[in-house]
């Protein structure tokens, strides 16, 4: 074979590999749309779920995960970014401030369970939360921190150092510099890490597992001390531990998720690519 | 240059015995040098000899480097910059700088120039007006920019920005001015410019120059200070170190005979 040809087949084969990267991921949203579309309408969205969950709707698993989303973003916003801040403007290259970034990489990294376990322990027995939204929360909340924490860092750091630089010979606290200059400017970064992160919170089953979601409640929660249904959950539950499930329902739930999990996935584009296109440096 | 009824030159800075490393590489040994008020002072000479460093240690930007070490004083107007208690803020709007890059912020023209006094609490509209015209037309770029202040700032050309930057310094109306080779990125026209609007602030202003080439030191200099290897090797008012140097190496230097 001559050199030519090699390159040829050399093509070909990455781009047999590139297509089975994405042939998955379209295979299951085909299926999942295919076979789950019919299940949608506005009844399947509005009402709580009847006859052993075997017909009506899935309200208060939606509901239970927009709680869930909104309860995890008010904790892991607050502290992820913070830290971040810290992380990349104040802290020095202390033994210290090492172990923190050794501490977030790993955590990225701890399988979802264990959070799981470790927020039965803290949040729901130790601090005495129960199977609650807050408990739930709280855990979704550490294994996003660390997402949310390290994108945002990065972030703040791709802001040129000189903006500090002429910000203090203006006259400015290192502050101010912060929050006029460089957060205005990091925040398409800082808000592409939040929905990342929170896009694999609402995702999660496992973390929820003990810490907040219920098999099925006959009503939706009223506060944050209310266990809740939770997508991710409850299609878990209607596939594997109701019998006689129609497929119908399965698919449709699914579908419900992943439309949920993709349109935050599509804000995130949309809010990185405009942004780009904005910057001034 | 202000002189006082002696006919003694007024000095705005005074810098004595002045030592400075990063880590073990000592940058500036042992500087003394007074700065006339209301005159275009030039620290020339070659590359790595501490004149920048010089620059940033007169407003303190160089706090925020680590792992340095500073011994002797800067005063300004008489008062240690570095005594304990110094009110950093209010030194750098006293003692304003212009980088060698221009570095609009991101923003508007508006903005930029405004950057300084609104985070000195300025909010009077018609104040800013003024700040913002004065502060322009001081930096010689009003005519051009006058019709869009509200453009996107890092949409002006290199020598319109170095320009911009000069007038949002100027906003605060500082007493001391260090420009570090403002005209290193620029054309010959913009840097006459630039240089246009240096002449014209001489006589308000106190202005510290590094400039981008001997030739520039020349032509701005009412003082001039020739530094090398971070030693100050010889220093002078008006034209004296380019016509008539008394140190060898300087002569050298000016003649372009190294650097």
């Amino acid at each position: 074979m001559n050199r030519h040809r090699i390159q040829r087949l050399g093509f070909v084969l990455v781009g047999c590999a590139s297509l089975l990267v994405t042939a998955p991921i379209l295979l299951v949203v085909a299926s999942i749309v295919v076979r789950g579309a019919s299940a949608i309408d506005w009844e399947f969205l509005s009402t709580m779920p009847s006859q052993g969950m075997k017909a009506g709707g899935i309200l208060p698993a939606i509901v239970g995960t927009l709680w869930l989303l909104g309860g995890t973003a008010l904790i892991c916003i607050p502290v992820g970014v913070g830290g971040a801040i810290y992380l990349a403007e104040y802290a020095r290259d202390t033994w210290f401030t090492r172990a923190i970034r050794l501490a977030i990489v790993n955590l990225a990294g701890i399988p979802s369970i264990v959070y799981g376990l470790f927020g039965l322990g803290l949040f729901v027995l130790f601090l005495r939360l129960g199977t609650s939204i807050l408990a739930a929360s709280l855990t979704l909340a550490i294994m996003t921190i660390p997402v949310i924490t390290s994108t945002s860092e990065e972030a703040i750091r791709a802001v040129p150092v000189e903006f500090r630089t002429v910000s203090a010979s203006l006259g400015g606290t290192r502050w101010q510099g912060i929050r006029r200059i460089v957060l205005p400017q990091a925040l398409p970064g800082i808000i592409t890490g939040i929905i990342l992160g929170l896009l694999r919170a609402a995702g999660e089953t496992a973390p929820i597992l003990f810490t907040g979601a219920a098999f099925f409640l006959p009503r939706l929660p009223r506060t944050l001390l209310d266990p809740t249904m939770a997508l991710p959950y409850h299609l878990y539950v209607i596939t594997t531990q109701v019998p006689g499930m129609p497929q119908q329902v399965q698919y449709g739930t699914a579908l419900i998720l992943l439309l949920l999990v993709l349109s935050l996935n599509v804000i995130a584009t949309v809010i990185r690519s405009y942004f780009r296109r904005r910057r001034q440096w | 240059m202000v002189t006082d009824a002696e006919g003694l030159l007024k000095h705005k800075i005074c810098i004595d015995n002045l030592h400075y490393s990063y880590g073990d590489e000592e940058v500036l040994k042992g500087i003394n040098l007074d700065i006339p008020a209301r005159a275009v002072t030039v620290l020339f000479g070659p590359a790595g000899g501490g004149k920048t460093t010089l620059l940033r240690l007169i407003n303190r930007l160089n706090d925020m480097v680590d792992g340095t070490k500073m011994t002797g004083t800067i005063r300004l107007d008489g008062q240690d910059i570095y005594a304990p208690g110094t009110e950093i803020s209010s030194l750098r709007r006293r003692v304003g700088m212009v980088f060698a890059l221009p570095l609009p912020l991101p923003g508007t023209i508006r903005e930029n120039v405004l950057y300084g006094p609104r985070l000195a609490g300025m909010k009077d509209a018609a104040q800013c007006e003024e700040i913002l015209s004065r502060s322009l037309q001081q930096a010689a770029i009003w005519d051009e920019v006058k019709d869009r202040l509200d453009d996107a700032a890092h949409r002006l050309s290199g020598g319109q920005q170095q320009r911009l930057c000069i007038a949002r310094s100027l906003a605060l109306e500082p007493e001391v001015l260090l420009l570090d080779e403002p005209t290193s990125g620029l054309d010959p026209i913009s840097t006459a410019k630039v240089e246009e609007s240096l002449f014209a602030l001489r006589r308000d202003y106190t202005i510290v120059i590094v400039p981008h080439s001997v030739q520039q030191a020349a032509r701005v200099a009412d003082y001039a200070a020739f530094f090398l290897m971070g030693e100050l090797i010889e220093h002078g008012p008006d034209k004296q170190l380019f016509t008539a140097p008394k140190e060898p190496k300087t002569e050298e230097y000016v003649t372009g005979r190294f650097g």
